[in-house]
């Protein structure tokens, strides 16, 4: 179900989607947003309250002009919790949903009850740089993003609207997304996570797709390393599009750890 | 009509698989390409042939920024205007310019702009570029989605810097001073002419319009191509009821004299080609950070530069079809004189940034393209836009007051078998300070 939510006396408006019912999960979308596809969400619904909702400057959701680092991206989280009534709830990120739920963790440690990151940003290793998502020629991007570039969702993802004025549309959009995502990401992901992620004190899962290739599974062990109570788990026939490739694996793992 | 010698110094050796072996020509072209002692040489030869245009009477010196990239070799065109301010005596140093958005603080631009209007007696263009993309984003790193507030930022505490009599502090977003006190200050009052230079941005336009300054459009593809951009910065100007004098669209073309069409052809076509396939060969994956281009920019649908759109328009092109598109204006004196002043008519354009040295094109000939278009072309079109004011051109301290270097005189000593360079005794009055 999607809902619009005002905050901050309208200087944000949140577009934000629900699934399901039960004990609240705030899923946090990667740099390319929620993408009207994301069938592990509805999944996810049968067992949680799936929030799910856009970051400023992407969608529907406005005043990203507000934000300008991971500190503005945290508080907008915090305060969409408290504008919902959640005072701590299961974090879900992917990808840079990933970085900015450790930072909502990290920055006021009450609100996150366990926290799972899949395939997650935030840090860099100069022995095994990210590629420079940014600039990759859109005929590369599968085979960074997935597993198997030729499934179907893949394609899906990956095609190009023939239609002139649906191509424009789809690159403005695209636009507007990953510049926010330039935020948090240009030129290099790391914007002190390394810092302040020892305040973590939830529960953590860190998630990766075993064949990852634009933030490399190696990355996984940063998380451990950095975070007190986490755990991680490598999933097979995935690359950094994990809960879209394997829905069913992905769900199965978050939820025995969230129930767990 | 005024006219600029324009230089984007490119490396002039690279290979001729170039295009096949290598992604792009800028942010990470292979540094093993790049020869010092062949730059040694670059560096030199053109700042003889900026030297040259200033005595061939040229009204201007043009240098440009870029980071990374082969076809451009000035990281800091302020080091060519140090070198340009002594050798030179005329002509203005239009330095188009510095990526404000890039310095911090970017006080550091008001110093060194000041610093070169003192040394050049007041002959300075002060040009203010947002940078490209490749610049900006992928080479200096800065974050796609602020560049253009900090440019903002940058512009407002230049202009302060410049203008401000007292010591003041500045609070800003991405800088924060606590006393900014500008010493030198710029010779011309209140401040040097400023000229923006734009790849078609809306954005750009406006704000060129709202501070009286001079748009400069640097493109590579000629008058033709250009002129949906000069349309769209002249609607502009009318829309908000400005005078639309020419003198504040500057247009960079390309140009080759010969003394026939077929000579051009003959000594020209394969330096076009030189620069159009090899110099311009960048990976479109950096031509556009995402932010770069404000999505009222993309909505305008002007075409980008370089990258993909860039390429479709050189793919397979031939001298004819350089000729033809207007990229570049060559052939007899005759043939550059109609059709450079129908450009620059088309256009409206009163300062013609005159690119003559375009890709490979070695000393000799960018010599013979400089002097047969100062002789045989820029004389006739002098007449060009009168009863229009430039108020967009430097005003310099009037000749005689200017200082001049004192001439050098070196013998050489022999030493035990080595010879060394020796200073002659002075030997004449040199104009200095009293």
């Amino acid at each position: 179900m999607k809902s619009i939510h005002k905050l901050r006396d309208g200087k944000f408006s949140v577009e934000l989607y629900t699934y399901g019912s039960g004990e609240p999960l705030l899923y946090l979308h990667g740099a390319g947003g929620l993408l009207g596809m994301d069938p592990f969400l509805e999944e996810l619904g049968k067992d949680f309250k799936v929030i799910a909702p856009h970051l400023p400057g992407y969608g529907e959701s406005t005043g990203g002009e507000q934000i300008d680092d991971v500190v503005d991206a945290a508080l907008f989280y915090h305060e969409l919790m408290d504008e919902l009534g959640i005072d701590s709830t299961n974090l879900v990120g992917h990808s840079m949903g990933g970085m900015l739920a450790a930072e909502v963790a990290a920055l006021d440690v009450h609100r996150a009850k366990k926290l799972v990151l899949v395939g997650a940003a935030g840090f860099w290793l100069d022995e095994n740089p990210i590629p420079d998502f940014f600039a990759l020629d859109l005929k590369d991007l599968g085979s960074y993003l997935f597993h198997d570039p030729k499934s179907p969702f893949a394609q899906l993802f990956l095609a190009i609207p023939q239609d002139m004025n649906a191509l424009a549309d789809m690159y403005v959009e695209r636009v507007k997304r990953l510049s926010t995502a330039s935020k948090f990401l240009w030129p290099i992901p790391d914007r002190g996570l390394k810092k302040r992620a020892y305040r973590i004190a939830a529960p953590t899962l860190v998630l990766w797709g075993s064949s990852d290739r634009l933030i490399p599974p190696v990355y996984a062990a940063e998380f451990t390393r950095h975070i007190k109570h986490a755990q991680v788990q490598m999933i097979d026939a995935a690359g950094h599009m994990l809960p879209y490739e394997q829905p069913e694996t992905f769900c199965k793992a978050v939820r025995s750890f969230l129930k767990g | 009509m005024k006219f600029t010698w324009f230089h984007l110094m490119p490396y002039r050796y690279l290979p001729e698989d170039f295009k096949d072996k290598y992604r792009s020509v800028w942010v990470d072209i292979p540094r093993d390409l790049y020869d010092p002692k062949i730059g040694h040489r670059l560096y030199n030869d053109y700042l003889d042939q900026l030297e040259f245009a200033d005595q061939m009477g040229f009204d201007g010196l043009g240098v440009n920024e870029h980071h990374q990239n082969a076809y451009g070799l000035m990281p800091s065109p302020n080091l060519m205007g140090a070198a340009l301010a002594r050798r030179t005596r005329n002509a203005n140093l239009v330095i188009l310019g510095n990526s404000i958005a890039l310095y911090n603080p970017p006080v550091r631009v008001a110093e060194e702009f000041a610093m070169l209007d003192v040394m050049s007696g007041g002959r300075l263009v002060a040009g203010f570029p947002v940078g490209t993309s490749m610049d900006t984003n992928f080479c200096y790193g800065e974050i796609p989605a602020t560049l253009r507030e900090k440019y903002h930022e940058a512009h407002d505490l230049i202009i302060k810097a410049w203008t401000e009599p007292d010591v003041f502090a500045f609070n800003g977003k991405y800088t924060k001073l606590r006393y900014v006190n500008l010493w030198p200050k710029p010779l011309q009052q209140p401040h040097p002419p400023i000229w923006i230079p734009g790849g078609g941005s809306v954005e750009t336009w406006d704000f060129v319009a709202d501070h009286d300054y001079q748009y400069s459009f640097l493109s590579y593809f000629g008058y033709i191509a250009g002129k949906k951009v000069a349309d769209g910065y002249w609607n502009v100007m009318a829309k908000k009821g400005k005078e639309l004098n020419p003198y504040s669209l500057g247009f960079a073309q390309g140009v080759a004299v010969a003394n026939t069409d077929e000579e051009a052809e003959r000594l020209y076509a394969p330096h076009m080609d030189y620069f159009y396939n090899r110099c311009l060969h960048v990976y479109n994956g950096f031509a556009d950070a995402p932010g770069y281009r404000t999505v009222s920019t993309i909505r305008a649908g002007v075409l980008a530069q370089v990258g993909k759109e860039a390429a479709l328009r050189r793919e397979g092109l031939t001298w004819k079809d350089f000729v033809n598109e207007g990229y570049i204006i060559a052939g007899s004196p005759k043939t550059v004189r109609e059709r450079l002043t129908h450009a620059m008519k088309s256009l409206n354009c009163g300062h013609a940034m005159i690119l003559q040295q375009i890709g490979s094109m070695p000393p000799d000939l960018v010599r013979m393209n400089t002097e047969l278009f100062a002789r045989e072309v820029m004389p006739h079109m002098r007449g060009m836009w009168k009863g229009f004011e430039d108020k967009w051109s430097p005003k310099p301290m009037p000749e005689p007051e200017r200082a001049m270097p004192a001439p050098l005189n070196f013998t050489r000593v022999e030493t035990n078998g080595k010879t060394t360079n020796k200073a002659a005794a002075p030997s004449h009055e040199s104009r200095s300070a009293k």
